[in-house]
């Protein structure tokens, strides 16, 4: 067990690495910061003094180590726009991103597992139907799409509700729908898939054949087995709190990391986009680290020989 | 008879297609009786559709009776209540009819609360003494453990073990050996046997292993595509079989005694249900059909000796002399 979190922490720890270091390479070879930053008709002095004092004009090696060495310290680097340190620029706008994230995930869970296994257990009848028509509908809509109907209905047509900005949580609403919508279609149409599969399962009769009542052999036998390819969703999901609001953060002007991210890569602003990048990498993989110790916990036969 | 069980012209159909064409059959209490046929004739389905199990596009008509209540149409709160407690079932392929995620003794455990009411530590030590009685070895430090940690004979073993929670009036066993190798089948055999001797339970064994059969069974049915063909005591039946399906089931086991003979097989195939022959539904694979057969379909009848026989040209009985007790245990 020790072995296997282990190696599973130094999966996770390389993962890291590799996405800072792409993001490093890919940013630096995209665009000049100088050029960005100072605007196109500087002195060619200027631009050489602004990349001497960010360190630009080192090899790309000796950026890359020193960068690494720099994150190892705790030290995530100054944006170039305005010298406060990029992390606690980053940090700063979580909350406001998780303000829509939390919510959408929490209804994400709360409708489409409920939905799907409502549907499974009343496989064909006129809700089945309904839930899989829905649950299409929600996950093919692109949220910027989506997220525009819903501005044109409640914002302008209606008048309900704000179409944009924050402040208040009336402002959050839209976005939120936004997130979650698809989120739901696709939850529900996995939970629904896994329970049927696990309701035709011999188990669930013998469970029913023993005078288990209905509702327990649902609870008690069914919904653990279905767990197992349900929680490797909301793991995703849970990863993608952080990354999931770029679009809709923009559609919305939501002061989130979303919309901070858009900014800073237009601006080169390496150290705070790297600093992002970095951010949602972590969370992603803390997030699929914790579904692969829950595996473990769900379904005693992936505890033996842990998945590689 | 006394009996425990009465079936009643019982059938059923998947979409309108029958399966399953009018059974009558009774169960006295503490007696072990053979259900037999190829695979799809109705063995299975007639157990499951009298404790309500089939899937719910199923149509189940007809009676079963079980003392003074009625399973077929029953609501599902009744059926609950008989399931495990009056008549418990095992299944083949013991190793995924027990569920993978909960530890094996919680699953007995959750037989015992549901119907002898008992929990804790009591329940505990009641599911440990039935495990050492069906014979699992160490059985307390095993309570905790889960399915994939116990051989395919060791599930069944299991499994009985959960039946045996509700002390059931019956245990229905369809195919519990069917997945198992023949040293374990044997064991399996022999357990359930000794179970029902000192249980008193009666016991329902389905199968398409005529030897198991008649190592268990007192009586035994026969079943082709839906009907019974032929039923009747177990030594009656497998010395003198009379339906020539039931002569062809012996003719495809191999003899372990006397000379060396060629196996006959059955020619053909069980037909689809949704085309079956308008008359007897074994005639066109049947060596003895004549025109008639195939038009009209022959009853299931009552006969001199104590068997019931739906056939209008069965093996005469001095033919069948040759056939012996002791082939049919092989």
């Amino acid at each position: 067990m020790l072995r296997f979190v282990a190696l599973r922490l130094a999966r996770a720890l390389a993962t890291v690495i590799a996405v800072m270091t792409f993001a490093f390479v890919v940013l630096r070879l995209s665009g000049d910061p100088a050029q960005v930053m100072l605007g196109p008709d500087v002195p060619q002095e200027a631009v050489e003094a602004f990349r001497r004092s960010w360190g630009l004009d080192a090899p790309l090696w000796q950026q890359y180590l020193a960068y690494l060495g720099a994150i190892f310290r705790g030290d995530f680097g100054v944006s170039m726009r305005d010298h406060s340190p990029a992390l606690a620029l980053v940090l700063e706008r979580v909350p406001a991103t998780l303000q829509l994230t939390i919510p959408a995930l929490i209804l994400k869970l709360g409708l489409g597992i409920p939905a799907g296994v409502y549907a499974a257990l009343h496989r064909d009848s006129l809700i089945d139907r309904g839930v899989i028509l829905l649950a299409v509908a929600g996950f093919t809509i692109p949220s910027f799409v989506l997220g525009l109907v819903l501005v044109l209905i409640f914002a302008v047509t209606l008048g309900v509700l704000p179409s944009g900005g924050s402040g208040t949580w009336v402002h959050g609403i839209l976005p939120t729908l936004t997130i979650s919508i698809g989120g739901i279609g696709v939850l529900a149409r996995f939970s629904r898939s896994a329970m049927i599969e696990v309701m035709g399962q011999p188990y669930i009769r013998t469970a029913a054949a023993k005078g288990v009542k209905w509702r327990n052999v649902v609870r008690g036998h069914a919904l653990p087995n279905a767990a197992v390819p349900i929680v490797t969703l909301v793991g995703f999901m849970v990863g993608s709190l952080i990354a999931g609001a770029v679009v809709v953060e923009t559609i919305f002007s939501w002061p989130g990391i979303g919309r901070l991210l858009i900014v800073s890569v237009s601006n080169r602003d390496l150290a705070v986009v790297q600093c992002i990048l970095l951010l949602i990498a972590a969370v992603m993989v803390v997030s699929n680290l914790v579904v692969d110790l829950l595996y473990g916990a769900l379904d005693p036969r992936l505890r033996a020989q842990p998945t590689t | 008879m006394d009996r425990l069980v009465e079936i009643r012209d019982l059938r059923v159909a998947f979409d309108g297609v029958p399966v399953l064409h009018g059974i009558d059959l009774d169960v006295a209490p503490g007696e072990a009786l053979g259900l037999v046929g190829e695979s799809g004739c109705g063995k299975s389905v007639t157990w499951l559709a009298a404790l309500g199990l089939l899937p719910a596009k199923a149509r189940v008509t007809g009676s079963v009776r079980l003392g003074a209540g009625e399973l077929v149409g029953a609501p599902r709160e009744a059926l609950e209540t008989v399931r495990g407690k009056r008549i418990a079932m095992i299944f083949q392929d013991p190793s995924s009819a027990l569920n993978p995620v909960i530890r094996v003794g919680r699953q007995i455990c959750e037989a015992l609360r549901l119907h002898r009411d008992l929990r804790g530590a009591a329940a505990k030590a009641e599911a440990i003494r039935l495990m050492e009685m069906v014979g699992i070895p160490d059985a307390p430090r095993r309570f905790d453990l889960y399915t994939h940690e116990f051989s395919g004979g060791q599930c069944q073993r299991l499994m009985i073990a959960m039946a045996l929670a509700g002390r059931p009036d019956l245990l229905i066993a369809d195919e519990p050996t069917t997945a198992l190798d023949a040293t374990i089948q044997a064991q399996i055999l022999e357990l359930l046997a000794r179970l029902r001797r000192e249980t008193g339970m009666a016991t329902v064994f389905i199968s398409h292993d005529l030897g198991a059969v008649a190592q268990i069974c007192e009586r035994v049915c026969v079943m082709y595509a839906g009907r019974i063909v032929e039923a009747g005591p177990v030594e009656r039946l497998f010395a003198h079989p009379r339906h020539p399906y039931t002569r062809g089931l012996f003719d495809a086991i191999p003899q372990m005694t006397g000379p060396r003979r060629r196996l006959v097989p059955i020619p053909g195939t069980v037909p689809d249900p949704r085309a079956l022959p308008p008359g007897c539904a074994f005639a066109p694979r049947c060596t003895r059909a004549h025109d008639a057969c195939s038009r009209a379909r022959p009853d299931l009848l009552a006969q001199p000796d104590g068997r019931t026989l739906a056939c209008a040209y069965p093996v005469p009985e001095a033919r069948a002399d040759s056939f012996s007790m002791e082939r049919a245990m092989t």
